[in-house]
């Protein structure tokens, strides 16, 4: 072996001990790596308790609500699986909407009602005209009208 | 060795100089022709988006700078690899040329993402993996660059700033797959080999044609560069008569 041969072999052999070394590093901070939690991880008691922590999903359709003094909006984020009912008083970043990510930093507090302090909407990584969405929209409802009338839910807030 | 061209001639400072300053006028020509057909696609042809309206568009500057600042670190790192196993003079030197344009790419897709998050999501910034490890990424290049200036041999601070850039290669993959491993505000890889593309084609085009510029800006800044760093370094014969010798004399004088 030329001298350059053990150097290259000494390169590859440290950089392959840094990468293991990281994916264990990355593997025992998984849990502080994560941007929000789940309402189902909400649900199973994962979220620090009497601290600020965020929440991420869905806003569930037809859940906003808007208060009588225009700033205050309730709305339920949703994984599909459990639900977390959301207070927050503020102004919503344009791109919130129903049916749509979104991203909230706030407390739990004992009724199960998350108060937010700051909400964030998370947007996708499709991008599209208007009329190619629309068209993926008719040829979406015409499948799938009356199983997701099913879901959307009636009564609005407080029901968790 | 000596099939064809014998391009182990051009590892030589002395013989890839030259080399260098032809090959620059074309990379930054084609740079600035593919940057202008790019940015009036991104502008003018791309359709406007569905849910993001005219904002997404800062996107045909952010992915390409993104993906420049992430490719620029490895590159950076296989020069300073190579120069560790064959102790070539000029791996290292490319290293070095190559630092400052991946940290201004690094910066532009920084501050393009902020610009692009306010009006999306409302905020500038948000602590989550994408962006913090996109953050750690630029000041790996400014440490790179800071240990090199901070080192007065220049044998050493190359073999320090080779070492610094290896080991900070474990970001990259980092940042490229954290939308994936942890759950981020950043959304998700709009363009991958595994899922192919999920944008309209003529914004996937606009995209492209701009990464293709920013690759041969990429290439013409960082030759320009490294012609400088040859002249810093050497000894400083006049290795080209077109070249005229005052630049170097001077160089010579101000040392």
């Amino acid at each position: 072996m030329k001298p350059r041969h053990k150097r290259f072999a000494f390169i590859g052999l440290g950089l392959l001990v840094l990468g293991v070394a990281t994916v264990l590093i990355l593997n025992a901070f998984q849990s502080n790596l994560v941007f929000f939690f789940t309402p189902t991880q909400v649900a199973s008691g994962e979220v620090p308790q009497g601290r600020s922590f965020r929440i991420g999903g869905m806003v569930e359709d037809g859940s906003l609500v808007r208060e009588n003094d225009g700033l205050t909006v309730r709305f339920i984020v949703t994984d599909t699986a459990k639900r977390v009912p959301v207070t927050y008083k503020g102004i919503l970043p344009d791109l919130f909407k129903e049916g749509k990510g979104a991203v909230a930093q706030g407390k739990l507090n004992a009724d199960g009602t998350f108060i937010a302090s700051e909400v964030l909407a998370k947007h996708d990584e499709n991008y599209m005209p208007p009329e190619a969405a629309e068209a993926l929209a008719k040829a979406k409802a015409s499948g799938a009208q009356q199983s997701k009338s099913l879901i959307v839910p009636q009564g609005r807030q407080g029901s968790l | 060795m000596s099939i064809g061209i014998n391009w182990l001639k051009y590892s030589s400072p002395q013989a890839f100089y030259p080399l260098a300053g032809r090959l620059i006028p074309w990379f930054a020509c084609a740079a600035v022709a593919l940057m202008g057909v790019g940015l009036y696609m991104g502008f003018f042809v791309a359709p406007t988006d569905f849910q993001q309206g005219e904002a997404y568009r800062i996107i045909f500057v952010h992915v390409p700078a993104a993906w420049m600042s992430m490719f620029l670190y490895v590159v950076m790192a296989v020069w300073a690899g190579i120069g560790m196993g064959l102790n070539a003079r000029l791996s290292f030197m490319m290293a070095q040329a190559i630092a400052p344009t991946g940290a201004m790419f690094t910066f532009l897709a920084l501050l393009t993402g902020a610009m692009w998050g306010k009006p999306t999501w409302g905020a500038w910034w948000v602590w989550d993996a994408r962006l913090t490890s996109e953050l750690i990424l630029l000041f790996q290049y400014a440490g790179v660059m800071l240990l090199r200036t901070s080192i007065d041999d220049v044998r050493r601070a190359d073999r320090a700033s080779a070492v610094f850039a290896l080991v900070g290669v474990v970001n990259v993959p980092i940042i490229y797959f954290s939308v994936q491993w942890w759950n981020t505000l950043h959304q998700g890889a709009s363009v991958s080999m595994a899922t192919g593309s999920k944008m309209a084609s003529t914004m996937l085009t606009a995209m492209l044609l701009m990464t293709v510029a920013f690759w041969l800006y990429s290439i013409a800044v960082i030759l320009a560069r490294v012609r400088c760093v040859m002249i810093e370094r050497e000894s400083l014969p006049v290795w080209n008569d077109d070249e005229k010798p005052a630049v170097i004399q001077e160089v010579v004088e101000a040392r």
